[in-house]
């Protein structure tokens, strides 16, 4: 617990001379604690007394008072080198790392010739380097350079992230300094916050995959000082110096034109067939017995040949089609914006039976049970008997339904436009319900252990299946409409920013995201080790789904709102410019 | 199959592998006889409930006990139905000199009046609307409290926490350091699952040392993560099913660091109830030399 104030010293009435006045409070209730905390900020002023060099701050004085302890030093009239980090938006110059690197390599240096003994600084981390105003680096914050004590749990000191292996064992030695520049450098090249990552996993990621304007040498310095074993980094601060000079020689005032790594032939893909309705197509198209079913906003129901895109038959409604057909026992069922769901034989394309509801339905019609259950913007979910085509109950909700009711273990999951999500039982009785912050238009998907889906109040939310409490909530850029998928341990869902997201399961952890050019209202699916994912940017995306690394895209003339099929190797999508596309998966 | 029928009997490993004594005139249990045994070992309710016991010792050879533990199960009374809710914790503090026993006392204290006072409404009153927060984000937050106030109350000091949240079927498990939570099946599956944060696992896992040498490394001990150290503490939070059937159990290195697994299943499947299991592994500890204080909690999800 401590502050650092800035503060004038009254000594020098006639100037305005500054001072940075560090200030710790002591809280600790045992007296013991309190004794030991003391003396590690006397022993932190008596270093610093007896070191002079420019890159380390003046001490003047200091005191304890009752509970406060007081350090009196240099004032730095600057900014640490995290804050500098974290506030530019792209990355920091190699060139403008490179000189600190070279005065942080001084500074050390001064320390480990110290004597009688040799000085570790032990906490060589960005927020500890301050840049002033002529763009110097300061060495700040000696607090916890001190001896260590090996073999006793405890003896843990050093900052995670940043020190070296041979530090938690309790070894200090100049080659542990040298291993937390690197990682400082690393930090500042990369804006990866070595903290945030597992420990010592540096060369998991490597300088130049994430930032592919530094040079080859700056990158064979940096991966020298994170070298695992002391022995094989420089062997002093002078060393990895003059490491540095020479890049420095060699890249020059160097301006990079940096390659700009574009996708894998993008336009290389051609569609093993297209077809083309009259208006846009929305929706999602599914495969049953060789034939492919989507419908469009021209009203119409198609059945396509799946193997070559021939037309067989089309149904029409008096509204757009905008749902997932689903099929069942040679008939399929689908939902219309004329208000209706429709049932038309699977080969033939002829009406079996309809449904009416008092509003257009824009959710996907589910089948379990003996039962059709889907949503209406009449505000009810709806159950409807297979066989009879009659109603079997109905369940009113605060809002539209426009998600695809989740069926399993005996309980109907939907969610509607009030940001309502309801559990009802197969008599149609609420079970529970969950409210989010805004609207559900994303369909649920689950698993044994939890319910998932995105929401328009930037959420992804995972719910108990049982009683709908909340397990985790994964921020989202911004609002979703997609609906999640699973695989393994992952679950993936896109967002309006325009990201396809992949989160852990059990720790709500983001793995990877991918950026689209638009937003993503589609939703993506896992298909053998690829995720194929649309986007309003009109390209369909094909990515690698344990690393989010684009495989290819294929581009159409408009919008993909719906949701890709994988079948047998083939991808089928639809898109606002009226086509649906088959490729190759 | 083969190794249960090994700790029902007792039997050393080496004398049933030797065909020789196929001929003796034994035949396997059957699959129902088996679950029948391990029907009669377990209570059975018609509703869900917890069930828990726990067990410490200061060890053999320290003077002090540095572990704190809680172990909370309870029922929350709802409308519709009740749901079983539990809270259980281990923390074990860091080296003598560094008031290790202030930091495991302040992370049990600030962690589960954290979690407790987020449900004390669910708990105590009947409200219908479901929380607004997470479970995972309710033990972020608590581990974030517990980090701020043994900076306050001992500063320099660190504990481990592993502290595991049961409400329904669900655990909500948030770790650091190197206390463990295992699932234990009673197949005599033993499933970690928590990952130490140890100097030594992490060598491991980075391959500079094998299984066979962690065991034996001379710094065993050190952590690279604590509760109380560093300004960014970056918990292991998740959610998983409760183990039906099986065990929760959480522990401190005191246990885990001296027994095989194979002694965790024998001491909990030779005990008739839950105390006795927790008594059985404090007892196995110290008879392994109990170089450190031991403590463990075991959870039943029953019903």
């Amino acid at each position: 617990m401590g502050s650092v104030y800035r503060a004038r010293d009254m000594h020098f009435p006639n100037v305005t001379k500054l001072v940075a006045v560090k200030e710790m409070i002591n809280t600790a209730p045992d007296p013991l604690v309190r004794e030991t905390i003391v003396q590690n900020f006397e022993r932190e002023a008596n270093m610093l007394a007896t070191l002079h060099h420019p890159s380390i701050p003046r001490i003047y004085d200091y005191f304890t008072m009752e509970s406060r302890s007081y350090l009196v030093l240099e004032f730095i009239h600057g900014k640490d080198m995290e804050a500098i980090i974290n506030e530019t938006n792209s990355f920091l110059p190699e060139n403008q790392v490179l000189t600190w690197a070279v005065e942080l390599c001084d500074v050390l240096d001064y320390l480990h010739k110290h004597k009688p003994d040799p000085i570790i600084f032990r906490d060589m981390k960005p927020s500890n380097v301050m840049i002033n105003q002529n763009g110097d680096i300061i060495l700040v914050d000696f607090g916890i350079a001190k001896t260590f004590q090996s073999g006793i749990k405890g003896t843990m000191i050093g900052t995670e992230g940043y020190s070296p292996p041979e530090q938690y064992r309790g070894e200090a030695t100049p080659s542990a300094d040298i291993y937390a520049l690197g990682a400082t450098l690393h930090h500042a090249l990369t804006r990866r916050d070595p903290r945030l990552e597992p420990p010592f996993s540096f060369s998991e990621r490597p300088l130049r995959r994430i930032n592919a304007n530094i040079s080859n040498e700056m990158e064979a310095v940096v991966n020298m000082a994170l070298e695992y074993n002391p022995e094989s980094r420089f062997r002093s601060a002078v060393d990895m110096k003059q490491a540095l000079t020479t890049v420095a020689r060699k890249t020059g005032a160097l301006i990079h034109s940096a390659p700009l790594t574009g996708p894998m032939n993008a336009s290389g893909i051609k569609p093993l067939w297209s077809f083309k309705c009259e208006d846009e197509i929305r929706g999602t198209p599914v495969i049953f017995q060789g034939l492919l079913y989507i419908g469009s906003y021209d009203n119409n129901l198609y059945g396509l040949n799946a193997a070559d895109g021939k037309f067989q038959w089309k149904y029409p409604t008096d509204g757009g089609v905008v749902t997932r057909p689903a099929v069942f026992d040679g008939n399929v069922y689908f939902g219309s914006e004329d208000k209706r769901l429709h049932v038309v034989s699977a080969r033939t394309g002829k009406v079996i039976w309809t449904y009416y509801t008092n509003g257009p339905i824009r959710s996907s019609p589910r089948i379990a049970e003996g039962h059709v259950f889907f949503g209406s913007d009449d505000n009810y979910i709806h159950a409807v008997n297979l066989n009879t085509g009659r109603m079997a109950w109905r369940f009113e909700t605060a809002d539209y339904v426009r998600s695809t009711p989740f069926v399993a273990r005996d309980l109907v999951y939907t969610g509607c436009e009030s940001g309502d999500y309801y559990a009802v039982d197969f008599r149609g009785d609420l079970k529970w319900r969950f409210h989010a912050k805004r609207s559900i238009t994303s369909s649920t998907v689950g698993t044994e252990q939890a319910l998932y889906f995105a929401s328009m109040d930037s959420t992804l939310y995972a719910l108990d299946p049982r009683n709908g409490w909340v397990l985790w909530r994964f921020r989202l850029g911004k609002a979703s409409i997609s609906t999640p998928c699973i695989m393994d341990d992952m679950i993936f869902v896109g967002a309006s920013d325009g990201f396809i997201y992949a989160v852990e399961t059990r720790s709500a952890k983001e793995i990877w995201r991918f950026r689209t050019e638009h937003q993503v209202n589609s939703s993506p699916v896992v298909y053998k080790d690829s995720l194929y994912c649309g986007s309003v940017d009109g390209n369909l995306y094909c990515l690698e789904y344990r690393t989010g690394r684009l495989r290819w895209k294929f581009g159409t003339g408009g919008a993909i709102t719906g949701t890709p099929l994988v079948y047998d190797d083939i991808v089928y999508v639809g898109s606002s410019d009226h086509q649906i596309y088959a490729l190759l998966a | 199959m083969d190794k249960f029928f090994r700790w029902l009997t007792g039997n050393k490993q080496t004398t049933t592998t030797t065909p020789a004594q196929d001929v003796a005139n034994t035949a396997p249990l059957s699959e129902q006889q088996i679950q029948a045994i391990v029907s009669n070992q377990n209570p059975r309710f018609d509703l869900q409930q917890l069930i828990s016991s726990c067990g410490q010792s200061v060890g053999k050879q320290r003077e002090l006990n540095e572990d704190s533990l809680l172990a909370m199960t309870a029922t929350m009374a709802g409308n519709s139905g009740n749901l079983p809710f539990g809270l259980y914790i281990v923390a074990d503090g860091m080296g003598g000199h560094q008031f290790g026993e202030v930091a495991s006392n302040a992370a049990i204290r600030t962690v589960a009046g954290y979690v407790l006072r987020k449900f004390h409404p669910y708990l105590f009153h009947i409200k219908s609307d479901t929380m607004d927060e997470s479970f995972q984000e309710i033990m972020q937050a608590a581990v974030s409290e517990a980090q701020r106030a043994i900076q306050r109350e001992a500063p320099g000091s660190g504990t481990t926490l592993t502290a595991a949240l049961v409400v329904g079927q669900q655990i909500t498990v948030a770790h650091v350091g190197d206390s463990r939570a295992y699932f234990i099946y009673p197949d005599g599956r033993v499933e970690p699952i928590t990952r130490d944060h140890s100097l030594v696992k992490r060598l491991e896992e980075l391959g500079h040392i094998t299984p066979d040498e962690a065991v034996n490394y001379p710094h065993r001990n050190v952590l690279y993560r604590a509760l109380g150290q560093g300004e960014i503490l970056d918990p292991d939070i998740f959610t998983l099913g409760f183990p039906q059937p099986g065990y929760l159990m959480i522990c401190s290195d005191g246990l885990w660091g001296v027994l095989t697994e194979q002694d965790l299943v024998r001491s909990i499947n030779e005990a008739p109830n839950l105390q006795r299991a927790c008594q059985n592994l404090v007892n196995a500890a110290n008879s392994a030399g109990g170089p450190d204080n031991i403590s463990v909690i075991l959870v039943q999800l029953i019903g």
